[in-house]
């Protein structure tokens, strides 16, 4: 009987059956679900950790204890755990170890996008790339047995497509004594300690593994020569092939499932037994560069986009616009949408704790607004427009600083760096410690909801939970006493003048002022209070527009005197929050408790 | 045969996910090989939600190519709009009768289109459409939230998939408690379709 699975549901089972016992990870769409599925399995231990590195070293330090163990982040989550990896490469480890990145080809919800299949060659070790939900589990137990037996950590490299897809797995068993206790340690420095003496004598071998694991490529049955009509062979690997197999599906294809190092020999058969190569694949020309080395002419990115994803129409239209197949054969969308639709961005919640601060920070002038990652970032959007930078896990501190070195100030201008609470135990921390130290002279705040909410409400050093059960919360406001900030203001997110308060007090202080908003994400404190209204004292002077509610609407009763329609609140979006009633000048939005 | 193509829109919050989780199910108790593809992660905050489900002998692609949607599954009528295009002119649409405003609307910063617009845009996309009262049907039997498995009720009309096929699915994948309003819901929408 077969299961429908998410590639990230597939991911987690593969993992138990394979034997893991350790799995760490830091949030990040589209890999969050990894961890959040893997805690249904009693026998594998599972962390949210601090940040992509920890999580990727905590894995590591795992499989040195003999335990199978994995970390996953997604895919801007790779270069901060690079520091981590790369040197795994040279150690080896008692147990299995995989890597697991989640791409996000299209930048779906990322700030960048990133071929990570770049890692494989720049760290030096070998990558397997899941095309569904079956091979999403099954590569679990093959990634874990091949890192075992070239003692190397394996890339498990999943996309966006994998990861939220369903389609149906067959399941297996876990066949694993979980109770066998780790063998024990025994030192070993030449092999664990990697001071430049000893990594010396490894870099060779690091070398000839590489070598020595394209015959590995060129036998693993994941990586699959399909013959069919000869005129065209395909080389493709992930979602891709599936999309581009429902365009030719009576071409001949090299299915890759391990895709580094390639199979060389596996390619040269193909290219000798077709008329033509073509390379199918999402981003950079990874594959491609490689078969052009081996002195094999192949088509590629020269007829398909090196950005965004690869759907089956975008293969079809660039295949048919290089004469490949007939435009007839081409579904394209039909202009049937009106023009001009107004558009459905995403928007802070009604009960939003985010709401108050930028609805403060919006009315301030000549404010460099230095933002961070997260759904405060949603600040940047209609109608706030309240912020000027966002880039990545901590910038919000470490830019705000740089301006202050760049002596912005000079012209008049002042400066505020923005995290949340998640993103500031991610990597917030180093960049205040720094500023603290030479001296810096900036206002910082940490919006603190209690949760990592843009990717589902995760655990974070911040909160009474762990991934797991019970465990220690870090206090914000201590962490940085200790760290020495000495002017620490504190506010409530849902108190409007007191967040308005703390900010021009922070802004006025000569040195570093650090704010603490604090306010749980609805979804965390899930606090529904009677929805408010608004009362005939409305004039529609539009106000509570500026919160961009999405509860709150502009009405059809226009005002007699000011000619402008009133404000009206949807009763069953509405939670009560307060904040629009706080910030009415006419006191005319009321509890319906009180109406 | 044909793979049968799925398109789900809608805004989050609408339980669309659940929605196309329950088509893929039924999808495989029925014997088709199947594949599903929702897009999560920011679209959850009030953003708009997109659902693609495939039946067929062989499903490659989770995704639906473009221009191949066979039945366009509209839980909010500015949402249909937005996907038009891909609806082949062979295609279906069930549209829910719903409307919920996006913020730059409902700050008077745009305007939702006109019914007249609505209609016209409808009508030159597909020959079969049924604009269903799914909040009405949700709240005569109690709870607007199950305007998802009203129209899944609706949607299963058009297949010869027996009702217990479906009912047991939507068994599985809802709370125990709320099961028999769920197949009530299912049952309303499912029923509203004789009448068309």
């Amino acid at each position: 009987m077969k299961k429908l699975m998410t590639g990230n549901e597939a991911l987690a089972r593969g993992a138990y059956e394979a034997g893991v016992k350790a799995a760490t990870g830091y949030p990040g769409t589209p890999s969050s679900e990894i961890l959040e599925n893997i805690v249904q399995y009693k026998e594998i231990y599972a962390e949210w950790s601090t940040n992509e590195k920890t999580a990727t070293e905590a894995a590591i330090g795992a499989a040195y204890a003999g335990r199978r163990a994995i970390t996953t982040m997604k895919q801007v989550g790779m270069n901060v755990a690079a520091d981590a990896f790369f040197f795994a490469v040279y150690t080896g480890m008692r147990a299995g170890l995989m890597i697991i990145v989640a791409d996000d080809p299209g930048m779906f919800s990322s700030q960048n996008e990133q071929d990570n299949r770049h890692y494989a060659p720049f760290a030096k070790m070998p990558m397997l790339e899941p095309a569904d939900s079956q091979e999403a589990k099954d590569f679990v137990k093959i990634a874990m047995e091949m890192s075992e037996e070239w003692d190397v950590p394996v890339l498990y490299r999943t996309c966006m497509r994998v990861a939220h897809s369903a389609s149906p797995v067959e399941l297996g068993e876990r066949n694993w004594d979980d109770e066998k206790i780790p063998e024990k340690w025994v030192r070993n420095q030449e092999k664990y300690v990697c001071s430049a003496m000893f990594a010396q004598k490894k870099r060779p071998m690091i070398e000839e593994r590489l070598i020595k694991l394209v015959e590995t490529s060129n036998k693993i049955a994941i990586n699959r020569l399909e013959w069919g009509d000869r005129k065209l062979g395909i080389i493709a690997s992930g979602p891709v092939y599936h999309y581009a197999r429902e365009i030719f599906p009576d071409a001949t294809f090299l299915k890759l499932g391990m895709t580094y190092p390639l199979p060389e020999g596996l390619i040269r058969e193909l290219a000798a037994g077709v008329e033509k190569v073509m390379v199918i694949e999402e981003l950079d020309p990874f594959i491609e560069q490689q078969v052009k080395a081996m002195g094999i002419d192949c088509i590629g990115k020269d007829i398909f986009p090196r950005y965004g994803e690869l759907l089956t129409g975008d293969i079809e239209k660039a295949c048919a616009k290089a004469g490949i197949i007939p435009w007839e054969k081409v579904a394209e969308q039909r202009a049937l949408t009106p023009q001009g639709l107004p558009g459905r961005s995403p928007v802070l919640c009604p009960g939003c704790p985010h709401r108050s601060t930028f609805f403060n920070l919006a009315k301030i002038k000549d404010l460099i607004i230095v933002s961070d990652i997260g759904c405060y970032n949603l600040g940047a959007l209609a109608p706030f427009h309240a912020t000027d930078f966002m880039g990545s896990m901590g910038a919000g501190f470490g830019v705000a600083h740089g301006f202050e070195i760049g002596g912005i100030e000079k012209t008049g201008q002042k400066i505020i760096g923005i995290v949340g609470d998640s993103t500031f135990f991610h990597n917030g921390v180093t960049p205040l410690l720094n500023m603290v130290h030479n001296g810096s002279n900036v206002t910082l705040m940490v919006l603190d909801n209690s949760t990592t909410a843009m990717t589902g409400h995760q655990d974070h050093p911040g909160t009474e939970n762990t991934l797991e059960g019970k465990g220690k919360r870090v206090d914000i406001e201590k962490l940085v006493r200790a760290i020495g900030v000495e002017h620490v203001l504190k506010a409530n997110a849902f108190d409007v003048k007191s967040v308005d308060a703390a900010i021009k007090e922070g802004l006025n202080h000569e040195g570093l002022s650090f704010i603490i908003v604090e306010g749980p994400c609805f979804f965390v404190g899930k606090n529904t209070k009677p929805a408010f209204t608004v009362t005939q004292d409305c004039n529609g002077c539009g106000t509570c527009f500026k919160l961009g509610c999405s509860a709150i609407a502009r009405s059809e009763i226009v005002d007699e005197k000011t000619g402008r329609k009133k404000s009206s609140i949807d009763p069953v979006l509405c939670v009560g929050c307060t904040i629009c009633a706080q910030v009415c000048p006419r006191k005319a939005i009321v509890s319906t408790q009180a109406a | 045969m044909e793979t049968i193509n799925f398109l789900i829109t809608g805004v989050g919050g609408q339980g669309t996910v659940l929605a196309s989780e329950i088509m893929a199910a039924v999808g495989l108790a029925a014997g088709y090989d199947v594949k599903k593809s929702d897009l999560l992660g920011l679209s959850v905050r009030g953003g708009a939600v997109l659902g693609h489900v495939r039946w067929g002998e062989t499903v490659y692609s989770p995704i639906v190519p473009e221009g191949r949607v066979d039945y366009l599954v509209a839980f909010e009528q500015l949402e249909a709009l937005r996907h038009l295009g891909q609806v082949k002119s062979s295609g279906t649409i069930l549209v829910n009768q719903q409307k919920i405003y996006p913020v730059l609307v409902s700050s008077g910063l745009a305007e939702y289109p006109s019914d007249e617009v609505i209609e016209t845009s409808l009508n030159r996309t597909a020959k079969a459409i049924y604009k269903i009262p799914a909040v009405d049907l949700a709240l005569g039997i109690g709870n607007s939230k199950v305007l998802n498995i009203v129209l899944l009720g609706a949607l299963s009309s058009l297949f010869d998939i027996e009702a217990a096929v479906w009912e047991k699915v939507l068994e599985e994948r809802v709370p125990k408690k709320f099961t028999e309003l769920n197949i009530q819901a299912f049952r309303e929408g499912r029923n509203w379709m004789k009448g068309k």
